[in-house]
């Protein structure tokens, strides 16, 4: 970004820039003078939704939205790419992103430290280690938390051993390195929660990734897929295409599996009709709902699981002044729990925001989504739509005739997939 | 306001009748300027602003007609692509002259 750039000198305003730099751009720094401040929002989770609302409310507030992004880690680790990293395709440490661009480039204050509470009356959030921050509006992206206690024997000890990898960090090292310490053989076991879940297409990617895996290094070895739901709810025949032609023999697929109990010591997993299976790697995708926070501050009200959400604003149904984003929320039909989507959630929010504090009514902006899964080492599928929202339903439904999947994996849609992860993360973060 | 600001307010402000009449939004369009969030719908792929630096082709300061063509021909299926044919679709022609707008004015 050139130090000329009008963002960039819109975040020295937000900064009060420092006096070498406000020789660069004088009368930027004069109309930041009069600048009327709109408010302070409180971003809770800097993931893909969160992290895209505290840029954006930057940038299209000019810098007079005061913004806090508040995340417990120190980094973002992108769970988008993260099978590639599985199969050896991708190196890790390129998952892995830093903060400081936010804070550099559009003013927004990063604070690492775990929310405890929030407090919705007196617009307070409290955190473990930050002290108590006031906001006007809140955008809680907190992302999801697993309902482990849906799958018997899958404690915290259990926890150790069988990995999920549904959020990216340790534990996607921790299973790439158990898939490289299985010997040729050896049975991975892929379980599938029933929709909804976070990233449709995403187990389907892991095990074409897994296999692909296989195929290249251990050939005798098999991918094992347990699925709650009764088919590949994503990409199907796409999917199904690969898994026939590639990796005949080497992945096994079991629709309407859904895996209710687990044996640690046994590493066999049953099903609810009790059925059973056994694996060197168990990896098991629990059922998810909202994470913990979103929970006790009260914005959770469809099925105790997610969190309903006005549509234009994106604000929760529950409680006033909260804006919920990405895997947390109770998606309109067809939308996926994607980090494309979170995205998307995140500058509606932003928008809605910025009009809200200027004084405007807010009004419904399409969503788009795009989800790229790689099948190899270097082809790609894709699924894609737009969203308009649609006044009757209050609901931003799929554009007629919009939208679709590819015809075949293809090289060209592998380099778009590598692409759409780089320049994302930037659109992010950066 | 700086400059640049002001140009995007003021292509908002052109935007926002073809948009409303599109959309039919349910609330008052008796609005103040406002600024065509919808244009970063694109920003995910094509980099903020259109400002690419990888695979996907840059649409900042291209020229205005062109990508305005170039959408509408994704639209109709004249035009081969991966997905822009399929994205395009969820676009009124409005809304693509306004995105064309947009991206052309972005240095």
């Amino acid at each position: 970004m050139s130090r000329f750039n009008p963002d960039r000198r819109r975040v020295l305003q937000g900064l009060g820039a420092c006096a070498t730099l406000a020789t660069f751009s004088r009368n930027a720094i004069g109309a930041g003078d009069n600048r009327r401040k709109l408010g302070k929002v409180i971003v809770i989770g800097a993931g893909f939704g969160g992290a895209t609302a505290a840029k954006y409310l930057r940038k299209w507030s000019g810098g007079a939205i005061d913004v806090t992004l508040i995340e417990r880690n120190s980094r973002f680790i992108s769970c988008p790419a993260s099978n590639e990293v599985l199969a050896g395709n991708r190196p890790y440490e390129t998952l892995v992103h830093s903060y400081d661009n936010l804070r550099r480039n559009w003013g927004v204050r990063v604070v690492r430290a775990t929310v405890v509470g929030v407090d919705a009356d007196s617009r307070r959030v409290r955190t473990d280690s930050a002290g108590e921050l006031a906001y006007d509006r809140l955008v809680l992206a907190p992302g999801f938390d697993f309902i482990f206690g849906a799958i018997e024997g899958y404690d915290a000890t259990a926890r150790e051993t069988i990995l999920h990898a549904w959020k990216a960090g340790p534990q996607t090292l921790a299973l790439r390195q158990q898939l490289v310490d299985l010997p040729d053989g050896g049975t991975y076991v892929l379980s599938i929660p029933k929709a909804p879940y976070r990233c449709p297409p995403g187990p389907y990617e892991r095990a074409s990734q897994v296999a692909w895996y296989f195929k290249t290094h251990k050939p005798r070895s098999k991918v094992i897929v347990l699925d709650a739901n009764d088919k590949v709810i994503s990409k199907e025949k796409l999917f199904l295409g690969v898994w026939e032609s590639e990796y005949k023999g080497l992945i096994e697929y079991r629709p309407g599996w859904n895996v209710v109990e687990v044996d640690a010591t046994t590493q066999i997993v049953t099903s609810e009709l009790g059925d059973k299976e056994r694996g060197e790697i168990l990896n098991l995708l629990p059922p998810q709902r909202a994470a913990d926070i979103a929970r006790s501050t009260g914005v959770v009200n469809v099925n105790d699981r997610w969190a309903e959400v006005n549509w234009i604003t994106l604000e929760s149904t529950a409680v006033g002044n909260i804006h919920v984003l990405g895997d947390a929320l109770q998606a309109a039909p067809l939308m996926p729990k994607s980090g494309h989507m979170a995205n998307q959630h995140g500058k509606a929010a932003a928008s809605a925001i910025v009009e809200i504090l200027s004084g405007r009514d807010p009004q419904p902006t399409l969503l788009a989504n795009t989800c790229y899964s790689l099948v190899d080492d270097r082809r790609a599928i894709h699924v894609d739509s737009v969203h308009r929202y649609d006044p009757e339903k209050r609901l931003p439904l799929v554009v007629e005739g919009s939208g679709g999947v590819s015809l075949e994996p293809s090289v060209e849609e592998g380099q778009y997939t590598r692409a759409w992860a780089t320049a994302i993360w930037k659109d992010v973060l950066s | 306001m700086n400059r640049s600001l002001c140009a995007l307010v003021l292509a908002g402000s052109l935007a926002t009748p073809l948009l409303a009449a599109e959309t039919k939004p349910a609330a008052s369009t008796t609005q103040a300027p406002r600024f065509p969030y919808f244009v970063a719908n694109c920003f995910n792929c094509h980099g903020t602003d259109g400002k690419s630096t990888t695979a996907m082709p840059s649409l900042a300061g291209r020229d205005r007609e062109y990508i305005e063509e170039t959408m509408k021909a994704y639209k109709r299926g004249e035009r081969p692509a991966t997905i822009m044919q399929q994205l395009a679709k969820g676009y009124t022609d409005d809304e693509i002259a306004i995105l064309a707008d947009y991206f052309s004015k972005q240095k």
